[in-house]
């Protein structure tokens, strides 16, 4: 933040005086929670009384939002390594995902045609993941060497505005190698379409798998940034450029280590994208990313443990907000408005919450 | 910067360089791969720029060797100190990695040719691609010609190095002038409708230049050029001098010029050319609007594109007929109060973000933007905003009996343009005024400014509401215009167009924004008008992207930049120049690779 002491000065003066600023923020925060609390009491009303959704229809709910979420968390690593590190948003992430889906599909439908994904479905996932992970990872290696490069040190919206050019360039390309039309990967192989059953919980297969492979992605994240050399680097650079430098780290090159793991974080997420949702054209990556952002600045942009559970938070709040709270208030045509409630989320959350639920971890220059 | 680094890099760039050739022809081959591959050589291949020569797409598919050779001559001085000299082995080299282009895209064709099953997975990538890339002679000998064009092509970009300056200058703006002439056929051919001759004489009857004429224009511009070159044009000075009195004379000389056009233009071009006119100059006016919040303020607004949507449909709501609203009022009614709403959006999002970092505050307005978009759309509040089908039957401006609507462009023309004076007198006056001063402040340093005693609070929302009226002044004409209103309108592209208007042109210089908006909006299009240049059509986007990286690397500060603007964007650059190398690269890391 650009004016700590400046802020901590008025934040003083304001407690003795409050702004009319501070009190339009307050109309807007009770607003909110009184419109949230109106919401719940009448969703529960209506369940009580039988209306709406049963419970196992809720449960399906919250199963499924738990695994979208978990999307959510594996992009949102990239924006919160990215931004921890360079201090900007990287607003062309979502697109590094798209091209890893785009790209998986290829592989998904050639292996269909081939015959592979109705014989052996582990195996043809796991082409499709590396596919997808080592396209993401070579777009965003890319798109970091041609264009975020040069813009190290510049102030902080010129690479932001860049990123936002990166995003339309990648889009409209992939618009037109690929045509503009929804492509569809093939159906999940038979084995995945049943419900496992847990407990006597019956959970969609596809679901668990989703769980699964967010879980080992960020188990091995985890041991790559904590338990490796490059893992060291990255966190050295984080806290302090220059020093990591003088300390005898290669900064380019764990910068470059940064876009490639985020890279493939998004690579992996495209595989569930294409597990939950199947369908994929060039307008895929957008929505996802700017929700994947929301979720980082939650989870407390510069922590990667909190991407994690911020995206696993939105998802929630995604899946299950619109029939919960606007269900509840009566308003119809709610599934129209999950996009509307994802940026409400997201203006609340940058409003009243910029450094995020588990807090901030950002380097030296981003925290002065 | 040392004389040691500089004898020791000598000798290694004068010898020839196998990575620098694999590096300039494989980036060049790529840039032709991409052309043909997303479909831009097979779709602009229609528009002809010089009949039956040039096409479009073959200018952009071969402008790539072109410019690569044009790189590998190209000396940068750093801190007065020059790269090594020219030599002829850069010709080898240009000459070697215009051929490895040409053959990096043969081979492209050749792989497409042998696969016809990629088509499934690339429509664009077929036969008709291949037969133009082997320029109709057949997959066997036509795949040797590209390598050879790309390699001559190749040479004359690094020739270019060894012709004088004055020359070369005059060379460019020969071809600029031909090019330009050719995209502005539909223009020119209005404009002197009362004197047929010359269009007849310029163009071919089937669209494009005639040969010949595209000779005469090269020669004409071209001499021009050289023999005016250096010569002082009285009383004309530049617009970016740094002597203010010139400056301010050239401006007023401009503005004159200006003036004069747009009173006389409308009433010489033709329905469809209004109607482009029509689209610049409500893109203008929002590139103006937006231009006071991102150029004068700092504040980068991703989501402007809410306050337009805000400004259409009030006026919507207030004049049509079939709205919810019970009363109706006509146009003139009703704009006070579009003023009203929009200048209340402007407060209310501008608020909450007031003590937001920047590029927080970007990520917010775009969500503000969609948010608003999105509950236009909605099927919860359609009873009010009619939902995807929008608002419709909206009258026109009522001037005396007559009713000025989109049918009546060459009128409407004259309104957009006169709201477009208003605003560029608004943001003339703010620049320099008080606010326009603490704006600067604030964009440069908010601590700063506040410590000095700037209400930083009441500056940023001043100029969020002063963007938004602008925003809706552009609202109000375009409900006017168009007559329905519904929310595909305001897609988030609309703000990111405006967005690279205000970049190309030049952030926080009102001249800038104006020649970004006639460039980009007339030239390639709006986001769903099209421009001059039809065919870009698919790939405006994918342009307007690489416009917005290529601006933000190597000219931040836009065409015509404001010289505050340009000194604040460069200033890291100078301080860091004394510690660069001559590749560009710091000092100390050579040891490290």
């Amino acid at each position: 933040m650009t004016a700590t002491t400046a802020e901590a000065a008025t934040r003083v003066r304001k407690s003795f005086r409050p702004s009319w600023v501070d009190l339009f923020l307050w109309a807007i925060r009770i607003g909110a929670i009184v419109i949230i609390a109106w919401g719940l009491i009448g969703s529960i009303l209506n369940f009580a009384a039988g209306r709406g959704l049963s419970a196992t229809q809720w449960r399906d709910l919250i199963v499924a939002a738990l695994s979208q979420g978990a999307m959510y968390g594996l992009l949102a690593l990239g924006y919160s390594m990215v931004y921890g590190v360079l201090g900007f948003i990287n607003f062309a992430h979502g697109e590094v995902f798209m091209s890893g889906a785009m790209v998986g599909f290829i592989a998904a439908n050639w292996l269909f045609d081939a015959g592979i994904w109705a014989a052996n479905p582990i195996l043809s996932l796991f082409i499709v993941l590396v596919v997808a992970m080592l396209t993401s990872t070579l777009v965003a290696i890319l798109v970091e060497r041609v264009a975020y490069r040069k813009l190290r040190g510049a102030p902080r919206l010129i690479p932001l505005i860049t990123s936002i050019g990166v995003s339309f360039f990648l889009q409209y390309t992939f618009a037109a190698l690929f045509g503009v039309a929804v492509r569809s990967y093939p159906q999940v192989p038979e084995s995945f379409r049943g419900a496992l059953n847990i407990g006597g919980f019956r959970i969609a297969w596809s679901s668990v798998l989703v769980i699964v492979v967010a879980i080992l992605s960020m188990i091995g994240l985890w041991y790559f940034v904590t338990r490796t050399k490059s893992g060291q680097a990255m966190r050295a650079v984080a806290e302090d450029k220059e020093i990591a430098a003088l300390m005898g780290i290669d900064v380019d090159r764990t910068i470059v280590t940064v876009f490639a793991v985020g890279g493939a974080m998004a690579g992996v997420a495209a595989l569930m994208w294409a597990i939950l949702f199947r369908g994929v054209n060039f307008f895929t990556g957008f929505l996802p990313g700017i929700k994947a952002f929301t979720s980082a600045v939650l989870g407390g942009i510069g922590n990667l443990v909190g991407a994690m559970g911020g995206g696993v938070l939105l998802g929630l709040f995604e899946g299950v907000g619109p029939l919960l709270i606007l269900g509840g208030l009566g308003i119809p045509g709610v599934s129209q408005l999950k996009d509307v409630v994802a940026f409400t989320a997201l203006v609340l959350v940058l409003v009243f919450r910029p450094s995020g639920i588990f807090g901030e971890r950002l380097g030296s220059e981003d925290r002065v | 910067m040392t004389a040691a680094t500089v004898d020791a890099a000598a000798p290694r760039t004068a010898r020839f360089d196998v990575r620098r050739l694999l590096r300039y022809g494989g980036l060049a081959g790529l840039a032709m791969v991409f052309v043909a591959a997303t479909g831009m050589l097979e779709t602009f291949n229609n528009r002809l720029l010089i009949r039956p020569i040039l096409s479009m797409g073959y200018l952009i598919l071969l402008s790539a060797p072109f410019v690569m050779g044009y790189l590998v001559g190209k000396r940068t001085e750093i801190e007065g100190v020059e790269t090594a000299p020219r030599t002829s082995a850069d010709v080898v080299l240009a000459i070697v990695a215009g051929l490895i282009a040409g053959l990096i895209t043969a081979l492209f064709a050749a792989l497409v040719d042998t696969f016809p099953g990629l088509r499934g997975t690339f429509p664009r990538m077929g036969p008709q691609m291949v037969s133009l890339l082997t320029f109709d002679r057949g997959v066997g000998i036509g795949f040797l010609i590209l390598p050879a064009v790309a390699a001559v092509l190749g040479a004359l970009g690094v020739a270019m190095h060894w012709l004088s300056d004055r020359l070369r200058k005059a060379l460019g703006v020969g071809a600029l002038t031909v090019v330009s002439t050719a995209i502005f056929e539909s223009v020119v051919k209005d404009v002197f409708d009362w004197f047929s001759t010359l269009p007849r004489f310029l163009y071919h009857t089937a669209g494009g230049l005639s040969v010949v004429s595209a000779i005469v224009l090269f020669v004409v511009a071209a001499g021009a050029s050289f023999f005016l070159q250096g010569r002082k044009v009285p009383g004309l000075g530049s617009l970016t001098s740094a002597d203010t009195g010139e400056r301010r004379r050239s401006s007023l000389i401009a503005a004159a010029v200006v003036l004069v056009l747009t009173i006389v233009l409308p009433q010489l071009l033709g329905g469809v050319l209004n109607e482009l006119l029509t689209n610049v100059g409500l893109f203008l006016l929002m590139g103006l609007g937006l231009n006071i919040v991102v150029g004068y303020a700092g504040l980068l607004d991703l989501g402007y594109v809410a306050f337009f949507a805000v400004g259409a449909y009030t006026m919507a709501l207030l004049t049509s007929p079939l709205s919810a609203v019970p009363f109706q009022l006509n146009w003139w009614q009703a704009f006070p109060i579009v003023l009203l709403m929009a200048a209340l959006a402007g407060v209310f999002v501008g608020t909450p973000v007031i003590r937001m970092r920047g590029d927080y505050l970007a990520i917010v307005t775009l969500g503000f933007g969609e948010i608003v978009r999105y509950l236009f759309l909605s099927d919860w509040l359609s009873p009010f905003f009619g939902g995807a089908q929008g608002v419709r039957r909206i009258p026109g401006i009522p001037v005396g009996s007559n009713e000025i609507g989109g049918s009546d462009i060459t009128q409407f023309v004259y309104f957009t343009l006169f709201f477009v004076a208003i605003a560029a007198y608004i943001s003339w006056r703010l620049q320099d005024s008080r606010i326009g001063r603490a704006w600067a402040a604030m964009r440069e340093d908010e601590d700063i400014a506040e410590a000095v005693g700037i209400d930083t609070v009441k500056a940023k929302l001043l100029a969020f509401v002063t963007g938004a009226v602008l925003a809706s002044f552009a609202g109000a004409l375009f409900a006017a215009k168009v007559g329905t209103v519904f929310a595909h309108s305001f897609e988030i592209i609309v703000s990111i167009i405006i967005l690279v208007v205000v970049i190309v042109g030049g952030m926080g210089n009102i001249a800038g924004v104006a020649v970004g908006a006639l460039v980009l909006i007339g030239v390639l299009g709006g986001p769903n008008q099209p421009g001059l240049l039809q065919e870009f059509g698919e790939y405006k986007l994918l342009v307007y992207g690489a416009l917005l990286i290529f601006m933000m690397l190597q000219k931040p500060e836009g065409l015509l930049p404001s010289a505050r603007r340009a000194r604040e964007l460069h200033q890291e650059e100078y301080l860091q120049d004394a510690w660069l190398d001559k590749e560009g690269r710091f000092v100390g890391q050579e040891q490290e690779a």
